[in-house]
């Protein structure tokens, strides 16, 4: 596709070899300070993506996708609108089967075991999701986690017994400081981002194995994206975290590994400095300088 | 893109065994608990004894309706005699469900149009539209036989002697007139519902592009809104109806503890109108083995006809309803 | 002639005629309730003023009450007003009590499987049903109870050393409290069904979602969430149906024999075997004695005590669904 008149202002820094701790200018021109990231201190393969495909009704939303997805690691999935990203994250929780036309073709292992083999609820709760739209319960901060904690087992549990769980859920999500006075404050009078930090508490309450977000910070103020982000990037040591973001300098400020998607294809995977310092392919160069999207 | 591991996380538990190889887990109730699965199963059993007890009243409703029915029940009056057989049939009581169903309605319906205009589109002073509200909701919630007392006490009233007999003195205050005002009020609250809902679901540019055009919002109201709204009043009047034709009370009470007709004085029709009467409600009331006549076969026959009637009116309202689904809505 | 071609007088309907007569029907609709309610109560009071507060204690049999209130009206000497109608608001407790926990349970149910767990061609067939249910005039239930239930329970269900065990007292044939219940809850639970069905469908659908994604099942979702969200729209349905009950005189007037009789729980669990006369259809039975005035009273008391529950049911319903709007739930 031949771009038909790049802006003037926008730079791409094409040198090899960008390392991860200088900070080398970010797509657009700004020179936004990447988060001092250390590189990953390790990286198991938690899931893989195997040659995926998923349409609704006849109309293909995600092209043969194969993507590996790490504990000890962010990946980002980046692309337009309408690319199929997020489509592609609802399939890793078997969420799309909530849609009756969906269909998939290949495999997403969990651990090397196909996730169809396994009980859908079962897998959601090792593979939990964060949603775009804060959606806390209509209940106080400390059923919302409890609820999570009490409909796994069989018999209720008592609010004592519940208690240490719901405090480290709301540690890990950094949230127990701003409402461990009063945990029965009704969840939907807190702030916008308080409850999208509430909703990541409740998704670590049933300690999963992979946490899915779904452009959790579109909703919110740069404040709280910033320490939605600040939390994100503290938690890929215990989960393996994919997020889907249509932000390109939010993928750029956290994650380690970005795979970008256009219409339904995995164009390019790779590390995220390298993918934005020095994209091997076309339609990645131009989507990162803003030529579209 | 593998770099070495170097402070491994605490080992996991490993996953739960695939339940069977090669075939896909869904989430069935097999996977749930049991109380899970006991709560879908009284829902089971509950839907079907719901569809089971309705299907045993129309089914058995039909078969003694067929078996006692017979037209000629339609066209001929009650009248005294030794057997079931013998005493004809309740032409005045369909005759007379016809008149109390057409009279309240006529009551009904404008009024109940207007009260939901009024709401809709005036509603100043906002405690007045508040009140009205309540009141409303308050009259869909008194018994009928409440309404049938009060109904007593205005109908005898010397002021309202016209509408019903007057014999030296004494005003009857039974009459197809007191019924229908009465019935009227019992299907008010159903048409001003369902008119207001029709009225809300117009988007307010509509409004607005007529105003623009120097419309008043009355000639708006009557040439625009409620010929949008038709399907939602016409809702409105057949569910009014129902209730109107379905109701006992009000007729037991004020119309008359008689199977026939009974005009009072005057001309056609006002002498009927005036007079007392009986309905297919008041007659298989009567007929029943609680009431003074005890025909149980003349009871059903009249059940049928009346359960027929209300049939009719469902599906009245099921057709209205997709009628207008198919015409469109608003691009609000 | 249209009204928006302008002429020099205007358009024909001005908005201020309109609103004006349209305000005074909306006036006149307020002043009808007013004047029902000033007019019951007014009727009534002779039997309070008489009878105080024992109006509502036991004490003597209504049905012998009733009687010496119709005969001494005709009479036109002292009116004798003497009233206990403590039995008749016992069995009104007893039926709308039964019928509405029974109409609750099932609504609740019915309406969870309509929404969420039917198949699709279970929902086709269940909606339909619910609303014709709805729609039978009472007289037919009426009538269907008479000819059908009363002879069952009557013949089938009470054995004859039931009947022997209260023959002194009352005779078991079948009018009884159980047939009353069971009409009543058919009658009242499709009302339940179809307002907590839209209270279950109007439930945000980011919080479903939400707690599928955490791996809780779909019944547990739908009743922890949905239901839960839902508790304004259950309480208006209950309350709705709480009023119809109350209000029911001409099904109960068939079912419930031709004596006034309340039940009583001492004789063990035949009490539901046993007729019962419930406050309204009381009004309807004695109808005929509104001609003479302290029946007129009495009835007119009766039916006073009808309106005065009714409206502290709303009231009750109105102040829990305001309760319920601490969390979030939306009323």
């Amino acid at each position: 596709m031949e771009l038909v008149t790049p802006p003037p202002i926008r730079r791409l820094p094409l040198e090899d070899g960008a390392v991860a701790t200088e900070v080398s200018p970010a797509p657009g021109g700004f020179t936004a300070a990447r988060r001092s990231i250390s590189a990953p201190q390790f990286s198991i393969r938690r899931m893989e993506i195997d040659d995926v495909s998923v349409s609704y009704a006849n109309r293909e939303a995600v092209k043969s996708v194969s993507l590996p997805v790490r504990q000890g690691e962010v990946l980002s999935l980046i692309g337009p609108s309408g690319c199929g990203k997020t489509t592609l994250l609802r399939s890793l929780n078997r969420l799309t089967e909530l849609t009756r036309t969906a269909t998939l073709r290949g495999r997403i292992l969990l651990d090397d075991v196909d996730i169809r083999l396994i009980e859908p609820t079962s897998l959601r709760r090792r593979v939990t999701m964060v949603f775009q739209q804060p959606n806390p319960f209509p209940m106080s901060v400390f059923d919302n986690i409890a609820y999570v904690l009490r409909e796994q087992g069989s018999r209720r549990q008592r609010k004592k017994a519940l208690e240490p769980k719901v405090h480290s859920a709301l540690q890990r999500a950094g949230l127990f400081e701003e409402v461990k006075d009063n945990l029965d404050h009704p969840a939907l009078r807190l702030s916008g981002g308080q409850q999208q930090r509430l909703c990541i508490a409740r998704a670590l309450a049933a300690e999963p194995e992979v946490l899915l977000l779904d452009e959790p910070c579109s909703a919110l103020d740069p404040q709280s994206t910033q320490v939605i982000e600040d939390l994100i990037v503290k938690l890929r040591d215990d989960v393996a975290v994919v997020i889907v973001t249509h932000n390109l300098q939010q993928a750029y400020r956290i994650a380690d590994h970005v795979a970008f998607m256009y219409l339904g294809e995995l164009v390019e995977y790779s590390s995220a400095t390298a993918l934005f310092g020095s994209p091997r392919e076309q339609r990645t160069k131009e989507y990162v300088s803003g030529a579209f999207g | 893109m593998e770099s070495s591991v170097a402070t491994p996380p605490p080992a996991r538990p490993p996953a739960p065994a695939p339940q069977k190889p090669g075939k896909d887990a869904v989430e069935g109730s097999a996977t749930w608990q049991l109380s899970d699965r006991i709560g879908l199963a009284i829902c089971w059993a509950l839907g079907l004894l719901f569809c089971a007890i309705a299907v045993a009243i129309v089914v058995y409703l039909f078969l003694q309706g067929i078996k006692y029915l017979k037209p000629s029940m339609l066209v001929t009056p009650a009248s005294a005699g030794f057997s079931e057989s013998e005493s004809g049939g309740f032409s005045d009581a369909f005759v007379g469900t016809l008149i109390v169903a057409v009279m309240g309605i006529a009551i009904a319906l404008p009024a109940g149009v207007g009260v939901a205009v009024w709401l809709v589109e005036y509603g100043r002073p906002a405690g007045l539209a508040r009140i009205t509200e309540s009141t409303i909701e308050a009259i869909a919630g008194i018994p009928s036989i409440v309404l049938a007392l009060f109904g007593t006490v205005i109908f005898s009233s010397t002021a309202l002697g016209f509408l019903s007999r007057t014999s030296e003195g004494v005003v009857f205050g039974r009459s197809f007139f007191a019924a229908s005002a009465m019935l009227a009020i019992v299907a008010l609250p159903l048409v001003v519902a369902s008119t207001r809902e029709g009225l809300n679901a117009i988007p307010q540019h509509v409004r607005e592009a007529s105003y623009a055009v120097g419309k008043t919002k009355i000639a708006t109201t009557r040439r625009i809104l409620l010929p949008a709204a038709r399907p939602q009043v016409a809702t409105g009047a057949m569910l009014g109806l129902g209730r109107i034709i379905g109701d006992t009370a009000i007729i037991v009470v004020l119309l008359g503890a008689t199977q026939n007709f009974a005009p009072v004085g005057g001309a056609f029709p006002l002498n009927y109108l005036r007079g007392a009467g009986t309905t297919l409600t008041n007659f298989v009331y009567e007929a029943s083995p609680t009431g003074n006549l005890n025909q149980p076969q003349k009871a059903y026959a009249a059940a049928f006809v009346l359960l027929l009637m209300v049939l009719a009116l469902n599906a009245a309202v099921d057709v209205v309803h997709r009628r207008a689904r198919k015409v469109g809505t608003w691009s609000s | 002639m249209d009204e928006s071609y302008p002429s020099e007088y205007g358009p024909k309907w001005s908005d201020q005629r309109a609103g004006r007569l349209l305000g005074a029907l909306v006036c006149a609709v307020v002043g009808l309730l007013l004047a029902l309610i000033v007019t019951v109560f007014i009727k009534a009071w002779p039997s309070f003023a008489h009878n105080g507060l024992a109006w509502f204690g036991s004490g003597g049999s209504v049905e012998e009450q009733l009687n010496q209130i119709y005969l001494s009206g005709l009479s036109g000497a002292d009116y004798v007003y003497t009233f206990h109608g403590w039995q008749l608001i016992w069995s009104t407790l007893l039926i709308t009590g039964g019928a509405v926990l029974l109409a609750l349970f099932s609504a609740l149910f019915v309406s969870v499987f309509i929404v969420e767990f039917a198949p699709e061609w279970m929902r086709d067939v269940l909606q339909p049903v619910v609303r014709f249910l709805a729609s039978v005039p009472s007289v037919i239930y009426g009538l269907l109870g008479v000819l059908v239930i009363v002879p069952f329970i009557g013949n089938h269900l009470v054995t004859e050393s039931q009947k022997a065990s209260v023959a002194g007292v009352i005779s078991l044939s079948g009018y009884s409290l159980l047939a009353a219940v069971l009409i009543l809850t058919v009658m009242i639970a499709p009302l339940m069904v179809s307002i907590f069905s839209d209270g279950l469908r109007s439930v945000r659908p980011g919080w479903l979602e939400g707690s599928l994604a955490l791996g809780v099942n779909r019944w547990r979702t739908t009743w922890k969430i949905a239901v839960r969200t839902a508790r304004p729209a259950i309480v208006a349905g209950t309350v709705l149906a709480v009023a119809r009950a109350i209000g029911e005189a001409v099904m109960l007037a068939m079912v419930s024999g031709s004596i006034a009789f309340a039940p009583n729980p001492a004789d063990g669990l035949i009490f539901i075997y046993e007729p019962s006369r419930p406050l309204a259809p009381t009004i309807v039975k004695n109808i005929d004695s509104l001609g003479s005035p302290p029946s007129n009273a009495t009835l007119f008391a009766i039916a006073a005590v009808l309106l005065f529950s009714a409206a502290v049911f709303s009231l009750a319903g109105w102040v829990a669904r305001r309760a319920m709007r601490k969390y979030g739930a939306t009323a």
